[in-house]
């Protein structure tokens, strides 16, 4: 066993670190306030590759591995959970999907822009009467010859007013037995005729991102913009949320990591009956806590990404590791708002934004709950993972850097 | 052009400094590029970006990995030089001037060299000045802009920012650079460049590789290193009836604390 970061992972971390203290932590505030997102963001993370990270050269990306996509993850969301959003559904949920599922021409097609950074991604399953219940999903694809049709609205999508290209998981089959096995994806580029869409404003957290809805009505589609078999979309749908949840539980832990450091400097500052307060033993436990979630997390997703990169399955830890960080993540930020006192709760400090920023991570990709009932499953052996038509490719370092 | 950049591996500066048995130490911080030396190598691969040629990072420390070649390599450098011998081990900078000279001459032949005006651990801001010198080159030091290159003709004009104000200075090539922060925004390393830095075999010169047999011992001595005293500050609030009476005590106030 090996729990040691290469160099190669050090100099990751640092570069994403630093191009997120330099050039978003003094900005962010500014961003969340207005409820937009800084325009120069997503232009940025393309221009440094950022967007592109762990995609085979040959596909028009970094070459790197998951855990370095994990450790992305972490840097950018001890400043924004927004940048890290990015990364969810751009990289984990959409890029990574067509990685996996793709065929070569889709591959060429829609994966190597996003993967360069020339486009955005999204992920579309979430609608207005259908989250946790996925088999609800009343939009549909109607095959019309060599085309889809598409119809329905989905709702509470990430960089919905900024993607190009959005993982879109619709009904085909309406007579299906199981209503899982009706659904079926598709690679929706959103500038067909027939697509619109517009960003929620009023958000608890998240205010520097975009969070909306895209309309579909009668957007006719070729039939190679489908990703997989026709009825494969649950299935797809799930996989994705693999390496999404992936990227939410790094994230988280940066998070975590963010509280900590906030808090630790804030009580040692701070003084209260005659000593800083981090000499009161109820302030250090705060602390205490705060480390192991932040310790456990990391382990957690670490593994998750370890796993990742052999091939092997990781349903289970990945869940796992999301539902543990995002509700840790939760609960350092309302410990770093209690130890920074009233100013915590003004915006004068950071730690007000990561409170409302963790908590939208408890509800999308899988809710808590939803991830209580996978652990749950697979404890009591109800659940159990069917091999999939087509797995993540395991890391390879010769494959992901050769040019062509 | 054959470009050099003289780096060195520093403390970060987010770091505390403390004084332990007449030794600086910087606790366990993380190694970095020095802080400076990034404007040096960002103006390096600029330059090679315009003209041609190669950048080489050049440093001399401690033996094993260097955090400021591997920054180099990853923002883009060709090529990296460790220089680093134990003899060194205790080097001034007019030791260092001569090992890093003779390092250059090994490179030969070289266009021009870029420094970074100081190093954040030792902050002589002299080495840069002092290799010109042992290599008989012209030094221009505090550069803030390049306002031209010509390597067919051989010349550079720089502006040099100075207390005053800028001074603009043309000399000949061969020449020796130390560039100050304004001159450029250093880009972050690339993931192509993170993954080359971290693979790429660097080469370990000793004195012998540079033909030198000894250094013979520093010059300056640090027979005594202690931390500035602690600034205690504290808050006074001045009352009064008026805003006349709260400044004549204000006036008092600063007067007998001598500080008008
Ligand atoms: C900021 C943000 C960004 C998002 N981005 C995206 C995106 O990019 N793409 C996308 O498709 N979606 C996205 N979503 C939507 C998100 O995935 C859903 O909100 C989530 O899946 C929950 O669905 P719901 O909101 O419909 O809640 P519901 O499914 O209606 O759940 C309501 C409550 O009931 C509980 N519940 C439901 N079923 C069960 C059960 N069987 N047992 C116990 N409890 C249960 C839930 O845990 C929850 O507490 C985003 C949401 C947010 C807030
Ligand atoms: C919305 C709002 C309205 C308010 N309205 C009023 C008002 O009308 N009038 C008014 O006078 N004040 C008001 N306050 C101020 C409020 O009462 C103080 O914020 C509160 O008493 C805490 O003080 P503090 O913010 O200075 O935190 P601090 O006292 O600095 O505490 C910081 C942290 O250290 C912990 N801590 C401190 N001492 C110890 C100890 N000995 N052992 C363990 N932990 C310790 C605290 O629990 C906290 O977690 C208001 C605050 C808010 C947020």
């Amino acid at each position: 066993m090996d729990f040691s970061l290469s160099p190669e992972h050090e100099m990751v971390q640092k570069m994403v670190r630093d191009f997120a203290r330099q050039e978003v932590a003094p900005i962010i505030k500014e961003w969340d306030r207005k409820q937009e997102m800084a325009p120069f963001i997503l232009p940025r993370m393309a221009e440094l590759g950022i967007l592109g990270v762990c995609i085979p050269v040959r596909y028009g990306g970094q070459g790197m591995d998951y855990i370095s996509l994990g450790l992305v993850c972490e840097e950018l969301e001890a400043v924004d959970t927004t940048l890290r959003v990015v990364m969810s559904v751009h990289m984990g949920l959409c890029s990574m999907g067509i990685l996996q599922w793709g065929t070569e021409e889709q591959k060429q097609k829609f994966l190597v822009p996003l993967a360069r950074g020339e486009k955005y991604g999204a992920f579309g399953l979430t609608e207005p009467g259908a989250g946790s219940d996925v088999a609800a999903i009343a939009s549909t694809a109607r095959r019309e010859g060599d085309e889809y049709v598409l119809n329905g609205e989905k709702m509470w999508i990430s960089l919905a007013t900024k993607a190009h290209t959005v993982l879109w998981v619709a009904r085909t089959n309406p007579e299906a037995p199981d209503p899982h096995d009706g659904l079926s994806a598709f690679i929706l580029e959103t500038d067909r005729p027939g697509v619109t869409s517009g960003d929620i404003h009023g958000k608890l957290g998240v205010r520097a991102g975009s969070t909306g809805w895209i309309h579909c009505q009668d957007v006719r589609i070729p039939a190679e913009n489908r990703l997989g078999e026709e009825g494969e979309g649950f299935k797809i749908a799930m996989s994705c949320l693999d390496n999404g949840r992936y990227t939410v539980a790094a994230g988280a832990t940066g998070l975590i990591r963010a509280c900590l450091e906030a808090s630790v400097a804030y009580a040692n500052e701070r003084k209260a009956f005659g000593r800083p307060i981090s000499r009161h033993q109820l302030v250090q436990q705060k602390i205490a806590y705060m480390t192991q979630w932040y310790e456990t997390s990391r382990l957690l997703y670490l593994r998750a990404g370890w796993l990742k990169n052999q091939g092997k399955r990781n349903t289970r830890e990945t869940s796992l590791a999301k539902w543990f960080a995002t509700d840790m993540s939760f609960q350092a930020a309302s410990e770093a708002v209690q130890i920074h006192g009233a100013y915590g709760y003004s915006d004068e400090y950071d730690v007000e934004r990561y409170l409302r920023n963790a908590r939208g991570a408890m509800i999308y990709e899988g809710t808590s709950e939803i991830q209580q009932l996978i652990q749950a499953g697979y404890a009591l052996g109800l659940r159990k993972d069917a091999t999939l038509r087509k797995e993540l490719p395991a890391y390879d370092p010769e494959a992901w850097q050769a040019e062509a | 052009m054959n470009i050099v950049v003289c780096v060195k591996q520093t403390p970060d500066t987010a770091a505390t400094v403390t004084v332990e048995d007449g030794r600086i130490s910087w606790g366990d911080a993380p190694l970095v590029l020095n802080p400076w030396d990034e404007f040096a190598v960002e103006q390096a691969l600029l330059t090679k970006e315009a003209y041609g040629g190669k950048v080489t990072a050049l440093t001399m420390g401690p033996e094993g990995p260097n955090e400021a070649l591997k920054m180099a390599l990853a923002m883009g450098a060709d090529e990296a030089v460790l220089i680093s011998d134990p003899a060194l081990e205790e080097a001034d900078t007019l030791i260092a001037s001569r090992v890093l000279a003779k390092g250059i001459e090994k490179l030969a032949p070289v266009d021009l060299v870029f420094f970074g005006r100081s190093s954040v651990d030792s902050e002589s801001g002299v080495l840069g000045s002092q290799v010109a010198r042992r290599l008989g080159w012209p030094t221009l030091s505090l550069v803030a802009a390049i306002n031209t290159l010509d390597p067919e003709g051989g010349s550079i004009e720089v502006e040099r920012m100075l207390e005053e104000g800028r001074q603009v200075v043309r000399s000949k090539l061969p020449a020796v650079v130390s560039v100050v922060k304004e001159i450029n925004e250093p880009r972050y390393p690339s993931f192509m460049g993170i993954r080359r830095a971290a693979r790429v075999e660097i080469p370990l010169w000793t004195l012998a590789d540079l033909g030198l047999e000894a250094v013979g011992s520093p010059a300056v001595a640090w027979p005594e290193i202690f931390a500035p005293p602690k600034v205690e500050t504290s808050c006074e609030f001045i009352e009064g009836d008026s805003p006349r009476e709260i400044a004549k005590k204000l006036a008092e106030r600063l007067i007998e604390e001598k500080v008008i």
